[in-house]
């Protein structure tokens, strides 16, 4: 299990469990195969371009977001619910404890979801979020980044995450992001911009696939119908 | 920048600055295949992961109540608090819940009863100044494995832990001498995985991150 305290991101200190976790043997139960049940989502729900439109377009870069769901062994994830949220443009973001000094945008919610498509692969539609400020530390800047749910097939395929974009002058200060202390893993969360999967005339691409645990590190059965 | 305290991050002795963590990559580091690791789910998730009872215009999708109308099995309440190792109530936690039905069967396509079997629920849906506690109104599981003891699953997050913890909810009319994960705790902590009565049909489950009784986390 990785660590769950990192000092640097202060409220760790209060919050991680102070004590390992307990390592079971013989697993969970026999939830294992547990394939939770969503309801269905609306298309728009994958566009934050209009999900949140209410007299207008959103300001900001148009920008898609797109990738894969696989399991350590490389086969697709499909049926798992992805949900995004992140900050709009000009790094504000609508949660109402927020009080950064930056612009609500009317026609922006910054939210999304969508389930992943028979051979993994999901893709958002969205505006580029800014970066913003925050308190841990004198001058603590968030790199953009969004923010991503996902719930695959059993309990071993829950995943919280941020997704990063590459470039990004702040990475290299903020404790979040480093929190993950290895760089070669950390660095699975910066986005690939893909000028192959750029839209021409439209919007930038950028790619981030995603790779989740087996279903309690054991392989799915073969044949069996995930979609 | 007083607003920033109401991020609940600003350390008000700390005139430290900015750290940079770029002298561990010694020139251009690429990623390595592999799991995705997970970072925090952050203060602001609200809008996005549990709209509806924090009155955010986005259609809910999760529920806090599981147990509709045709759903079969004994109702019941489940409420809690999050707890710091202050003893502070955490007002921006997200609480999920993974369950078996009363026949002790885990959901794996659609039911006509409507049952999914998960929900989930924020701390901080009255404001963070309220009674930040979290709610569910379910069915009381039935034991999914033979000799093992009733249930329910929860998926604890929030500002200020890196990875999602998961735990387990016992109920304490149930028999637990013989449950497979309980025997795996030690005998001192076992108290934290037990819900108490709170009434007909009401129990509370309090989570506590740290402390004497720090709530146990499995890894799975």
């Amino acid at each position: 299990m990785p660590e769950t305290a990192f000092s640097d991101y202060k409220s760790t200190a209060t919050r991680a469990p102070s004590l390992e976790p307990v390592k079971l043997e013989g697993g969970w139960d026999n939830s294992a195969s547990l394939r939770p049940v969503w309801p269905d989502l609306a298309k728009r729900d994958a566009d934050l371009t209009i999900n949140g439109r209410v007299n207008g377009d959103p300001i900001g870069e148009r920008i898609v977001v797109e990738g894969r769901l696989t399991d350590e062994a490389g086969r697709p994830v499909p049926g798992a619910l992805i949900e995004i949220w992140q900050a709009n443009a000009a790094g504000r973001y609508v949660h109402r404890e927020e009080m950064h000094a930056a612009p609500l945008d009317p026609n922006f919610l910054g939210a999304g979801r969508c389930i992943s498509a028979a051979d993994g692969s999901y893709r958002f539609i969205t505006i580029k979020p800014g970066s913003y400020p925050w308190g841990n530390h004198r001058n603590a800047w968030r790199p953009a980044h969004i923010h991503f749910s996902i719930f695959g097939a059993g309990l071993a395929q829950r995943l919280v995450t941020q997704m990063y974009f590459p470039g990004d002058p702040t990475l290299r200060y903020d404790p979040i992001f480093n929190a993950t202390r290895d760089a070669r893993i950390r660095n699975r969360l910066i986005s690939r911009f893909s000028i192959e999967d750029t839209v021409p005339n439209w919007a930038h691409c950028l790619k981030f696939d995603i790779c989740l645990a087996g279903a309690y590190g054991t392989p799915f059965e073969e044949g069996h119908d995930h979609g | 920048m007083a607003d920033m305290r109401d991020f609940g991050e600003m350390d008000a002795d700390d005139k430290g600055g900015v750290h940079d963590y770029s002298y561990e990559d010694t020139g251009a580091v690429d990623a390595s295949p592999g799991l995705t690791p997970s970072q925090t789910v952050g203060p602001f998730f609200a809008y996005g992961l549990t709209p509806g009872p924090y009155g955010y215009a986005f259609p809910e999708i999760h529920k806090t109540d599981l147990a509709g109308a045709d759903v079969a099995g004994e109702r019941i309440e489940i409420i809690g608090h999050v707890f710091d190792r202050d003893g502070v109530r955490v007002h921006d936690a997200v609480i999920e819940i993974v369950q078996a039905d009363a026949s002790g069967t885990y959901v794996h396509a659609p039911r006509n009863d409507g049952f999914t079997g998960f929900g989930r629920c924020g701390t901080g849906a009255q404001g963070k100044d309220a009674d930040t506690h979290f709610k569910f109104r379910t069915v009381k599981p039935g034991a999914s494995q033979r000799g093992a003891a009733p249930f329910v699953t929860l998926i604890v997050t929030m500002r200020g832990l890196l990875n999602h913890m998961i735990t387990r909810m016992y109920f304490p009319e149930d028999d637990l001498a013989r449950d497979p994960v309980i025997a795996q705790v030690p005998e001192t902590r076992r108290g934290t995985l037990v819900a108490k009565n709170a009434g007909p049909g009401r129990y509370r489950f309090d989570i506590r991150m740290q402390g004497p009784e720090e709530t146990v986390f499995f890894d799975l």
